[in-house]
């Protein structure tokens, strides 16, 4: 494991496995009745979030708080930020109060990893998503979503999503979802097909470890999972598309297309649900759709790599670590201060 | 008057030559120890020596395209400052950018900038007027008063900003025809280029930067060129950068087209693999391209399709740098590595020889810009604009020895060839043992 978590594709397959284990693990703490472990007491973790997110920075909430760390809200709006504060200067500004671990969401591609390799901070990043570019714990998620779903719950441990075969649905342009998807997936063994209007797909994809397509209804016969991806109303402004009602019919998810999946495929979706567009109501509903099970999962992987990241041990291992005890510490810093 | 005698430099690369300055003129030249002291009353009596030792002895460079950020951007470069630096990489002119604050779109803009440059001493300032006003690319800036004024402005461009409407790019094409004007063009169509933070292909698609599609620069090159013709005016594109452009320029040209062409140190040397690394100090624009492009590039300005190197020295301030990609300015500064980067680029590999760099990036400069006394031979009777180079040295791009006020350069802590060692502005030193006098 590396020091920081910015892109899924800086993970190896040993690793992914790894946090998906791990998070088996913390998925069990969700089952007691007091959902709680002290493994980062004493340790704090500030969430800074420039951009709005609700549900990624509850599930990192929830996370840091039953692992027992000492929790720290930074939302951009009505702080320094909104007065011309730069990044730097946010970032230092808490580091100064002391914090362990920054987990960013920001709105320009590469801050996450600016923030980790610039010199300003000494905390571990973890990236919650930047830009266009990467959510790296949302694709480890959707992993483990994937892995308890088509491998099982027991069954997967240790193992990863060799030969499973993944479409990706939607605006993977604009998606920093896909991005991490495909990067991990494929560093999982699973084979990633993408979908989508030739205008939501980027120029120069043709480099990306997975296959692209136009057509979802001859793709979905040959997917064991069907991750749709939210498409923004906005973008037919841009000519990305016509109308609402062309994509949906080209490229949404409805009870006629989804029964031409193989019988035990799933449904997948990040959220927020734009239901009537990407995917029908009766589908979002359905037992196959998965999207409630991700969020719950959402978690559960976010504890794991927090404790993987954080050393998962107490705070004093910040001046001492043992390495025997938690191997994702003991990396030696290498960046210029 | 002083006279100075440089002694075994080589002349464009040339066999070592003794050169003797007068005052503000070369008074004579000759093979090593060679002047014919007893024609036309020279005397070496009195003359400052200065040993070249085989160093490589240029016309002083002309840079068609440098931003000195004042009025209004202070903090970032001063006239003062920015030919300073000029002067450190062996320029004797520098044509100012017009995208100041205000534009430099009146006469009085431009002739205030014409004077500092004058006042300091350093290098020649020759202030390029916006084509429209405000740089807003609706109306025509009066392009007549400022080539009367003082400054006797002769190239008119608003870059950083496109002139993308077709009808005013025609009228100002046709309208410097009258007084031998030329427009230089930022070709960037703006509705392709909206949000782009970096050149479109492989690496922008994995990063999630907005995409800078090469076809935004081609798509205005070829109207351009086409609307020259049509109107039968000369054109300039600033900053080529794709390998695409290249093509273009090259069939204008084998059509008879009045149309000339610059490229940046950087766009020959770094590719858009940089951008990886997320520091902005690569970001610029036009965005660093592909290694497919950067060889075309080369190729071009070793054949001539591309007439001349421009640095496109554009300083920001530190913080405008130190922060997230999409939040950065865009730009470099360039005059004190410009030679360097040639140096790496096209002579140690062969495209290019001395004589062929004093060519793009002195003879032709002068030549577009009409910078009258810039780009002449090194001859008796020639003004004395002249640049020495150590062109043995190697050394690690160190910014913090730059005598710009900024230091937003993509080469810090990379080795390079080559080093100015002596400037001459008519006559006088503004660099010695590359130190500014």
């Amino acid at each position: 494991m590396q020091r920081h978590l910015i892109s899924a594709a800086d993970l190896t397959r040993d690793d992914a496995v790894l946090i998906l284990d791990t998070a088996e693990e913390m998925a069990r703490v969700a089952d007691r009745p007091i959902k709680k472990l002290p493994t980062l007491r004493g340790r704090t973790v500030v969430n800074l979030f420039f951009e709005d997110s609700t549900r990624t920075r509850i599930s990192f909430e929830a996370a840091e708080k039953r692992l027992s760390a000492d929790v720290i809200n930074f939302s951009a709006k009505g702080s320094s930020v909104s007065k011309g504060e730069s990044l730097k200067d946010t970032a230092q500004t808490l580091e100064a109060m002391g914090v362990d671990a920054v987990v960013i969401r920001h709105g320009a591609s590469g801050a996450p990893y600016r923030l980790a390799n610039s010199g300003w901070i000494d905390a571990a990043v973890i990236n919650a998503g930047d830009g266009t570019h990467q959510h790296p714990t949302q694709a480890l998620l959707d992993a483990f979503t994937m892995r308890r779903r088509l491998v099982g719950r027991d069954a997967g441990l240790g193992r990863d999503l060799a030969g499973k075969r993944i479409t990706i649905v939607g605006d993977v342009l604009h998606s920093r979802v896909a991005r991490s998807n495909v990067d991990l997936l494929h560093t999982l063994g699973a084979e990633v097909t993408l979908v989508a209007p030739p205008t939501l797909l980027p120029v120069g994809i043709e480099s990306w470890p997975c296959e692209v397509s136009y057509d979802l209804d001859s793709t979905l016969p040959k997917s064991d999972a069907v991750m749709m991806l939210r498409v923004q109303r906005e973008r037919m402004n841009a000519a990305f598309f016509p109308t609402e009602r062309e994509y949906s019919r080209r490229y949404g998810l409805d009870a006629d297309r989804m029964a031409k999946m193989p019988e035990n495929a799933i449904v997948m979706h990040p959220g927020p649900m734009v239901r009537g567009m990407e995917i029908t109501a009766e589908v979002a509903d359905s037992d196959r759709c998965t999207a409630v099970e991700q969020v719950a999962n959402g978690v559960s992987i976010r504890m794991a790599v927090l404790y993987l990241l954080l050393g998962g041990a107490v705070a004093e291992t910040k001046a001492a670590p043992d390495a025997n005890h938690a191997p994702a510490a003991t990396q030696t810093r290498t960046e210029e201060k | 008057m002083s006279k100075i005698l440089i002694r075994g430099a080589k002349v464009l690369g040339g066999e070592p030559q003794d050169v003797l300055i007068d005052g503000e003129t070369i008074a004579a030249t000759a093979r090593q120890g060679e002047i014919d002291w007893s024609g036309a009353g020279l005397s070496a009596e009195g003359a400052e020596v200065v040993e070249a030792d085989g160093k490589v002895l240029l016309p002083g460079l002309v840079d068609l395209h440098t931003h000195l950020r004042e009025p209004g951007r202070e903090d970032s470069e001063t006239v003062l400052t920015g030919t300073r630096a000029a002067a450190s990489g062996g320029y004797t002119a520098v044509f100012a950018m017009a995208n100041t604050f205000p534009v430099a779109d009146t006469a009085g803009v431009v002739e205030q900038v014409w004077r500092l440059g004058r006042e300091h001493g350093y290098c020649d300032v020759q202030p390029i007027g916006a084509v429209t006003v405000g740089l807003e690319g609706r109306k025509l800036a009066e392009l007549g008063a400022m080539h009367e004024s003082a400054a006797g402005v002769t190239v008119f461009s608003d870059d950083g900003k496109c002139v993308d409407d077709a009808v005013i790019m025609r009228r100002a094409l046709e309208y410097v025809k009258a007084f031998g004007g030329v427009v230089a063009q930022h070709a960037q169509e703006p509705r392709l280029t909206e949000g782009a933070q970096m050149n479109e292909g492989v690496v922008s698609a994995e990063l999630g930067l907005g995409g800078w599609p090469a076809v935004a620069e081609e798509s205005i090159i070829a109207r351009d060129v086409l609307l020259a013709e049509h109107v039968g005016s000369r054109v300039h594109i600033c900053h080529l950068s794709t390998a695409g452009s290249v093509e273009i320029v090259r069939w204008a040209k084998s059509r008879g087209i009045d149309v000339t062409a610059e490229v940046t140190p950087h766009h020959l040397l770094l590719t858009d693999e940089l951008v990886r690394t997320y520091n902005p100090v690569y970001k610029v624009n036009p965005p660093l391209r592909t290694e497919r492009d950067v060889r075309a590039l080369r190729e071009a300005l070793a054949d001539g399709t591309i007439d001349i190197v421009a640095t496109d020295h554009a300083p920001h301030p530190h913080e405008d740098k130190d922060c997230e990609w999409a939040a950065a300015a865009m730009g470099m500064v360039g005059l004190e590595t410009a030679l360097s980067v040639v140096q790496a680029t096209m002579v140690d590999t062969g495209l290019l020889d001395w004589s062929g760099v004093a060519d793009r990036m002195s003879i032709q400069p002068a030549k577009i810009g009409r910078a009258t006394g810039h780009g002449r031979p090194v001859s008796a009777g020639e003004p004395a604009n002249l640049t020495l180079v150590d062109t043995a040295y190697r050394g690690f791009v160190d910014p913090a020895g730059f005598a710009s006020r900024s230091r937003n350069t993509p080469y810090e802590g990379r080795e390079l060839p080559g080093r100015v060692t002596h400037t001459w502005l008519r006559g006088k030193a503004t660099l010695v043992d590359g130190k500014l006098a």
